[in-house]
């Protein structure tokens, strides 16, 4: 068997390598490697041990952060098939999806000064996750077929979903703020 | 002792005797030891049953300091080398302290490490030392109850403490002769005794206003597992800010001028205080000022009046609430129980107002003042060994986001906040300049964007990179965050391999020289040999490293290793013992690290066997 720290995340929490994942079932396998490897559970153990257990957890955290959203998990998906998905570099985006963000920007800035602005806040809310839904669904979709042309389409969706995912953080901030 | 730890290879070791350890809640206003004993956690009182211990030292010259009670009744007589609520200034730089301003009487002066000294008559002290004072004096009450020596400590910080000042807590521990076994956060604490007390499962709400401190904390509670899922909070919120307050309003209505005489500023937050407790039962209070000329002014302070004081305080601890149940991806509705900490929650304007946050009536059933001490004896007496197969895990959280400093005083952040800890993350910046050859890294905590909205943490520089083309260095940061939620940070450029690295300290902290010295300037130190100390402290270490493989091997050595292998082990084994028994403190470390370089693979392999123990056999349906 490969050593734990060569292991990708989801060997490391025993699932297949794939985009659907059951959410509860990852998080029981979450708490059972934590029970296993936490250095609490270490604290009498050996020097070498308690570093491994340190290096350890630090990985079954970063692989529970990274497989439990499905943004971050298709980002790692594409980067273990080699596709990196360049959200810092590069800049093209489909001309569609960016007229629809800039108006969906618009009419946050509209709401925010708006009478009734918590309402527009949730109605802007709503329709960013359900934007968010449908290209979670078609990213399981692509991501589950290998061919090149799926893998351009995957890594363009997780690219828009990364913007609609910071789209809907504001939104939730602003609601917050009150 | 020694014989004890003698036992054939291959051999299980016997059950070794139990060690102590202890829980310290160290608190703005007050502080605590608790300690688990025949399987019961519970505080441990001072000779005259006093289980608090006021977080008050009072600096005299050519004296030993003096710590609480006695401390606290001459505060208001001698304000000047009387510290009170020392833990609102942990690892904070001399600007903050200036911000914290006139509510402070004393004089403060510019320390060699961005940390503030405090001028009293027995010379300049440092908040950590004042917080080492109080530590020690717990330690003492603890040393003298238990019969014996301490092993460890767990010692309780806010939850929205940032790194600065939890290195300064656990320096604080350091300095008073503790080995820390853990900075454990309050709400986590707080939970664990409740959690085990109730036997609960599902989603807590741990609502903590102490004396300086407020924390909001979102747990799961599943099968003894304590997954913090949120935490915010504000570390500088507190009853002190309602004593502030009232001291402020009794001393406009008297018409003093505080700046004049910091008596009566003392004097009257004393007073405020005692009124404060007052109108937690009747609807009104008398409350008096004497002014510098000895007139009286008195007056009656309702509870109307009161509360219009204390209610702004008060809200500011609604918008972390809001901020918790969204970060935990969680609505009020979804919480299970609402606990209050700290002694704030005893005003029921404080209780009404987290009722009414969460929609539910808080849990109150454990001494909000004692909860954190017990629970971190719990945790205390896990790490040291005691109870090597409890169920019990706590996974916490880190409350800030870590980052660095990128063109334009922008942050890049490596960390999110409220990521589970312990944690690693790296990320690759390039250089930027052509032939660059060192690159400054500016590590900084806090969620805004800009640079000079966040705290400082660390400087360090990268040098020695190898002249390139700007664009083409390619330079990893790699943040770790240990179970502490302490910061180490290093850097490497990756074609040339040049490395750097820092563990986070020095913004607001001490420096590493600064608290070898101040333990070598300690009169309790200075009374104990310091080659005598280190043997022990080698010999104490052995043995828990003896007792570690020892252990190891009756477990996996006859599955995980070949004969050979298991030999060499076995060597060193007898070697370290050997040594052990003698009086060379160097040689026992060498010893330590042969042992530990000889199961380095043998640790490799007992993990790698550890992942199909923990994911084998289990159906989801066992758990939910």
């Amino acid at each position: 068997m490969r050593a734990i720290v060569e292991k990708n995340y989801f060997e490391l929490f025993g699932l297949p390598v794939g985009f659907d994942l059951d959410t509860a079932d990852l998080a029981v396998r979450y708490r059972e490697l934590q029970r296993q490897f936490h250095p609490d559970r270490h604290a009498s153990s050996t020097g070498p041990e308690r570093l491994l257990s340190l290096q350890i957890t630090a990985r079954i955290n970063q692989g529970f952060q990274t497989l439990k959203e499905p943004l971050a998990r298709g980002r790692y998906l594409l980067a273990l098939r080699g596709v990196n998905t360049d959200e810092e570099t590069d800049t093209s985006m489909d001309p569609d999806f960016l007229v629809e963000q800039m108006e969906m920007r618009e009419s946050l800035d509209e709401a925010r000064q708006s009478a009734n602005r918590g309402e527009r806040l949730a109605r802007l809310a709503s329709e960013t996750s359900k934007l968010l839904r449908a290209r979670t669904d078609a990213l399981a979709e692509s991501l589950s077929g290998g061919n090149p042309e799926s893998l351009r389409r995957a890594r363009e969706l997780v690219r828009e979903m990364q913007f609609l995912a910071k789209l809907a953080r504001e939104v939730e901030e602003l609601e917050e703020a009150g | 002792m020694a014989l004890l730890q003698i036992s054939e290879p291959g051999q299980s070791t016997a059950p070794h005797q139990r060690r102590l350890a202890v829980g310290i809640d160290l608190g703005t206003t007050n502080s605590l030891v608790a300690c688990v004993r025949s399987g019961i956690a519970d505080t441990l009182p001072d000779d005259e049953g006093r289980h608090l211990l006021p977080s008050v030292v009072r600096y005299l010259a050519g004296a030993d300091a003096s710590v609480g009670e006695a401390a606290l009744a001459v505060a208001a007589d001698d304000p000047l080398n009387t510290v009170a609520s020392v833990k609102r200034l942990m690892g904070r730089g001399l600007d903050d302290v200036k911000r914290l301003g006139g509510a402070l009487p004393y004089e403060f002066a510019p320390g060699d490490s961005g940390m503030p000294r405090i001028r009293t008559a027995a010379g300049l002290v440092s908040p950590v030392e004042v917080s080492a004072e109080i530590l020690r004096s717990l330690k003492r009450r603890a040393e003298a109850t238990l019969g014996g020596e301490l092993s460890g400590a767990v010692i309780t910080v806010p939850a929205y403490f940032d790194d600065s000042q939890r290195q300064a807590t656990k320096d604080a521990g350091r300095l008073a002769g503790l080995n820390v076994l853990r900075l454990l956060n309050e709400p986590t604490a707080a939970a664990v005794a409740y959690g085990l007390d109730q036997k609960a499962e599902g989603i807590f709400a741990i609502y903590d206003l102490g004396g300086g401190t407020f924390d909001i904390s979102i747990l799961r509670l599943n099968r003894g597992v304590f997954e913090v899922l949120a935490t915010a909070g504000d570390s500088a919120l507190g009853g002190d800010d309602m004593d502030h307050a009232i001291a402020d309003w009794m001393l406009r209505q008297a018409s003093v001028d505080v700046s004049a005489d910091p008596y009566a500023a003392r004097r009257a937050l004393r007073d405020a205080r005692v009124a404060k407790h007052a109108l937690s039962q009747a609807a009104e209070t008398l409350v008096r000022v004497i002014r510098p000329d000895g007139s009286i002014w008195q007056g009656l302070l309702t509870r109307g009046e009161f509360e219009a004081l204390v209610d702004p305080i008060i809200e500011r601890t609604v918008a972390p609430c809001r901020r918790v149940l969204r970060d935990a991806g969680i609505t009020a509705s979804d919480v299970s129980e609402v606990v209050l900490v700290g002694g704030s929650t005893r005003m029921p304007r404080v209780r009404e107002r987290a009722a009414a946050v969460f929609g539910r009536t808080p849990l109150t059933d454990i001494d909000p003042d004692r909860v954190v001490a017990i629970g971190a004896a719990i945790q205390a007496d896990i790490l040291v060994g005691n109870k090597p197969s409890d169920e019990m895990l706590l996974l916490d959280v880190i409350p800030l986001s870590l980052g660095i400093e990128i063109m334009g005083g922008m942050v890049e952040k490596i960390i999110a906040r409220n990521s589970t800890i312990p944690i690693a993350k790296a990320q690759d910046f390039t250089t930027f300049k052509d032939g660059q050859t060192a690159m400054a890294i500016h590590v900084v905590q806090g969620e805004r964007e800009l640079v000079s909205d966040c705290r400082s943490l660390a400087r360090f520089e990268l040098r020695g990179i190898p002249p390139m083309v700007a664009g083409a260095g390619r330079i990893r940061v790699t943040f770790q965050v240990d179970a502490d939620g302490l910061l180490s940070v290093s850097a490497q450029e990756q074609t040339s391999g040049v490395a750097s690295s820092v563990t986070v300290k020095p913004s607001y902290g001490l420096s590493d020289d600064e608290i070898e010295r101040m333990l070598r300037d300690s009169i309790a130190y200075a009374r104990e040999d310091s080659a005598a100390r280190d043997l022990r402290e080698q010999q104490v270490e052995a043995d828990r490293v003896l007792d570690a493989v020892e252990a190891a091997l009756a477990a996996d050595g006859a599955a995980l290793l070949s004969a050979s292998e298991r030999q060499e082990i076995e060597q060193e084994l007898s070697r370290l013992r050997a040594l052990r028994a003698g009086a060379d403190a160097a040689r026992i470390r060498e010893g330590i690290a042969a042992l530990d370089r000889a199961t380095r693979e043998f640790a490799a392999r007992r993990m790698d066997a550890g992942i199909s123990k923990a994911l084998s056999g289990h159906r989801l349906d066992e758990f939910n």
